[in-house]
């Protein structure tokens, strides 16, 4: 299996590099969802981002990688109690996938042959404690869809069917990405994704060239571009520790709260998701950035990819919600 | 010519390519095609549009299992390499083209060719995949009296083949063909890529040790040919457009050297470009790029379209069927159809202890109904110049549609649009009753904030098909606009706003239609109603039931 592009040669996108990174930092953030054309490194970039996460700790042979024993599923029949080193799951969700492959189901392989009633985990399982991706977020189907977010808001699967009565955690970060003009996402689904951002495919020809050459250079020289870029690839994953580690030790003052809760009223976000969300963000970039107090700065970088998404939709606003993030951002921070 | 040389390449490089778009009606000229693909040096492997996902990811056999009485694995058509043929590529749904997108991007890597029998524009192979395949080729101008058999040079695609490792690239190559990409108006980061490895692919067809010119004019032409954005002015009603001069290939490879020296562009962007668009005749660019448009309005084509399906709804009898294709088995049924063959079948098998012998014939799924219920907006202009010709007749036969929109169960919403603003009247509702006492006393007069009923319109639509409702639009106008949408009385602003909401409404993919109430046809607005992609009826004087009987027709019954 190759490796995957290393996600510091990724050129440009920096807003997107920026989301992936901050909800590494912090999962719960909740995810991010990457809207734009077509071959602009969306997928590049999650599939990228897997190789920056730091190993979890897991049961061996625990199905939904839990973090101690005790934690295992009754029906896994797990007896294995040492902890092995696993890399952070990323689940690709396919579209078209059936809804026995998400939850799981009766395992009909061995009720076929050996008459026993088992549970076949599905991605849901999979996904725990990591990552899911799904590419094309938008034309996935409706009851699919349904099922993510009910499971999304309880971070428990919950299986009744065929007679089996199953349940398992199922926490997970949902990473997605899709074209908007094949469609629009539920406003639902849409919330439920922290940060959003919008790809476009950049335009000066400089640029261009670097993302051709450097991509060509993968394909080609694998080997050695892979070794050029490992150091930055290790350098980031560092600092991502790193910020992991200062989160805790953050300083939020009041005043940036105020300033959160000031710029959801002006926006007119539904919910309190929106000032939650941009929060979170806000500490996370301060943890990356090194910086031990939240400051306004923070709160005005991540305010458009925490906040763009969560807008009441104007159809005729051709310019999109990020420009009316960015116009209520001068006029209440200034 | 270009046939040849598209195949040759693809032979070379098939992985690197990613595969073939063809665009051809099934007959001898295609077979031809088809046939010379047993050059690629991988298996070939066909796959149909309604393919399962145990036969491309493998799974378990349930048919050996169930004999053998252990599992049995059987492989994917993905497991290894190879040349996926996918036939009747046009009906590909989006949900195997995923799929297969996701295939191309992996590993181990595979060559798709997608044979797209496409015979309107709004269909075709879904856009997923015509960005990752390298190569396109059209068949349809070609007569099988002006084919003759390919020959690939086996031989010599062996020795290229061995050559294309080691193929040098110049550095300013890359630089080239992304500018080139850039002027056609190609946005995809895939094409240049694909581009590079296709002048890298003809290099070692011709024995170059080093890409040169001729092998980037070759790959512009037949990668960027088809993805490039036509011209403005050849928009269809346009005369076409001579070509852009199309220099013929020879002498561009000899020009070419020179150029470097004459100024400090290292290579002719230009020819590039030139080359690329010479590659597909204009008509044939508009009509691609008309069939992307036509794709994207009609939106997500893969969800919300199966009305029947094995998921929800009310239950039908179950059938037989295979297990694992994403549909529920039907235990019971399973059951009781294996029950009578129990006897033969342990004699049979010779296990008289065995509690129950399951054939696959036996396996019996279950299947729902849903239907989606629809409702009918309509959109009533009650203006002041509407009001007295023809506001009673719109009523009319707005009572006339509700009596048959009861007898069908639709739903029923009922918006007018005067003075400055427009009001909805009557949420969806199945209520007769009700629907009949608004409408009687809709009141008249005022001006016509077309813009405004229309994003009503569109409102109510949205809010109709977030229930799980099938929305229809039937807008009732006389057609002169004359508030815009922030309530001024400027009649320029106010057409302005009425097209681009119709536009937003062509793009939510809402059936409409656009019913002419005034005395004389509008112009005006039957250019509204090709924005929004809804058929225009202009009814001079007409009366109620023969408008009922019109609109009913335009709207399918």
């Amino acid at each position: 299996m190759k490796q995957p592009f290393p996600f510091s040669a990724i050129v440009g996108q920096e807003a997107m590099k920026l989301a992936m990174v901050l909800t590494a930092i912090d999962p719960g953030i909740g995810g991010v969802l990457v809207f734009g054309d077509r071959g602009t490194g969306k997928s590049t970039a999650v599939r990228a981002l897997a190789a920056l996460l730091p190993p979890i700790q897991a049961v061996q042979g625990c199905p939904v990688n839990s973090a101690t024993p005790a934690d295992c599923p009754d029906w896994a029949g797990v007896t294995a109690t040492a902890l092995v080193s696993r890399p952070t799951p990323v689940i690709d969700l396919p579209l078209g996938v059936t809804e026995d492959r998400v939850v799981g189901a009766l395992d009909i392989e061995r009720a076929l042959t050996r008459g026993e009633k088992a549970f076949e985990p599905g991605l849901l399982a999979r996904a725990n404690r990591g990552y899911l991706y799904i590419d094309e977020v938008n034309l996935l189907e409706d009851h699919i869809v349904d099922l993510l977010l009910d499971v999304a808001q309880s971070g428990e699967n919950v299986v009744e069917r065929e007679g089996l009565s199953i349940r398992h955690a199922a926490r997970f970060v949902l990473v997605g990405s899709g074209n908007p003009e094949e469609g629009e996402l539920r406003p639902q689904l849409l919330d439920r994704f922290g940060l959003s951002v919008e790809v476009t495919s950049p335009r000066d020809i400089p640029t261009r060239v670097e993302v051709i050459t450097r991509r060509d250079a993968y394909d080609t020289g694998h080997e050695a571009f892979m070794a050029q870029w490992r150091p930055q690839d290790a350098a980031l994953q560092g600092r991502i520790l790193a910020a992991r580690g200062g989160l805790a030790g953050l300083v939020t003052p009041n005043t940036v709260l105020h300033d959160c809760a000031a710029l959801c009223i002006a926006l007119g976000s539904d919910g309190l998701r929106g000032e939650l969300t941009l929060l979170r963000a806000a500490r996370a970039l301060a943890a990356y950035q090194g910086d031990g107090v939240v400051s306004r700065a923070h709160l005005r970088a991540v305010a458009p990819m925490a906040l763009s998404h969560r807008l009441r939709r104007d159809p005729l606003d051709e310019a999109g919600s990020g420009a009316r993030v960015a116009r209520c951002l001068t006029e209440v921070l200034p | 010519m270009r046939v040849r040389t598209t195949l040759r390449l693809l032979a070379v490089d098939p992985a690197g390519l990613a595969g073939l778009w063809l665009r051809a009606r099934a007959g001898p000229v295609r077979d031809r095609v088809t046939q010379a693909l047993a050059a690629l040096p991988l298996p070939a492997r066909r796959l149909h549009p309604t393919i399962a996902d145990d036969a491309l990811f493998g799974g378990l056999d349930l048919t050996a299992t169930l004999a053998q009485g252990r599992p049995v694995q059987m492989p994917g058509l993905l497991a290894t390499p190879a040349a996926l043929v996918l036939a009747m590529a046009e009906r590909c749904p989006s949900g195997l083209a995923a799929r297969l997108a996701a295939a191309l991007d992996g590993a181990p890597a595979h060559c798709l060719i997608a044979l797209d029998e496409a015979a309107s524009p709004d269909e075709g192979l879904p856009a997923v995949l015509t960005d990752r395949l390298g190569l396109m080729l059209g068949l349809g101008d070609l007569v099988w009296s002006d084919t003759a058999p390919l020959d690939l040079d086996l031989a010599g695609l062996a020795a290229a083949r061995a050559r294309l490792a080691s193929v040098q690239t110049p550095p300013e190559a890359a630089g080239a063909l992304t500018r080139a990409a850039a002027e056609l108006g190609i946005d995809s980061f895939r094409a240049p890529l694909l581009a590079l490895r296709c002048a890298r692919a003809h290099a070692a067809l011709e024995g170059r040790p080093c890409v040169a010119d001729a092998d980037l004019i070759v790959a512009a032409e037949l990668v960027y040919g088809h993805r490039a954005q036509p011209l403005p002015e050849t928009a269809p009603d346009a005369p076409p457009p001579e070509p852009p001069p199309p220099e013929p290939p020879p002498p561009d490879a000899q020009d070419a050297p020179d150029r470097p020296q004459a100024d400090s562009q290292p290579l002719p962007d230009d020819l590039l470009v030139a080359a690329a668009r010479a590659a597909l005749p204009a008509d044939l660019l508009a009509r691609l790029a008309a069939g992307r448009a036509a794709r994207a309005a009609r939106g997500a084509s893969g969800t919300g379209a199966h009305k029947a399906g094995n998921r929800r709804g009310r239950p039908l009898p179950s059938r037989p069927g295979r297990c694992g294709t994403g549909a529920r088995l039907d235990l019971v049924a399973t059951l009781r159809a294996a029950a009578p063959w129990q006897a033969i079948r342990r004699a049979q098998a010779n296990r008289p202890d065995a509690v129950l012998l399951v054939r696959p014939a036996d396996i019996r799924l279950r299947r729902f109904r849903e239907v989606s219920d629809r409702v009918l907006i309509f959109a009533v202009d009650a203006s002041g110049s509407s009001a007295f010709a023809r506001l009673a007749e719109a009523k009319g036969a707005v009572e006339l549609l509700l009596a048959a929109a009861y007898a069908r169960r639709d739903h029923v919403a009922l918006l007018a649009f005067r003075g400055v603003q427009a009001e909805l009247i009557l949420p969806p509702t199945r209520s007769l009753v009700q629907t009949k006492r608004r409408l009687a006393g809709l009141p008249g007069g005022g001006g016509t904030p077309l813009a405004a009923g229309l994003q009503l319109a569109l409102a109510t639509a949205a809010q109709a098909r977030a229930r799980g409702l099938t929305p229809t639009i039937a807008l009732l106008t006389d057609g002169r606009g004359n508030v815009a949408l922030d309530g001024r009385a400027d009649r320029a602003q106010a057409e302005a706003d009425a097209l681009r909401l119709a536009g937003a409404i062509r793009q939510t993919a809402t059936p409409a239609v656009v019913i002419d109430t005034g005395n004389r046809p509008q112009p005006g607005l039957q250019a509204m109603a090709r924005a929004m992609a809804a058929p225009y009826l202009a009814l001079p004087r007409a009366d109620a039931h023969r408008l009922s009987a019109v609109l009913d027709a335009a709207l399918g019954g």
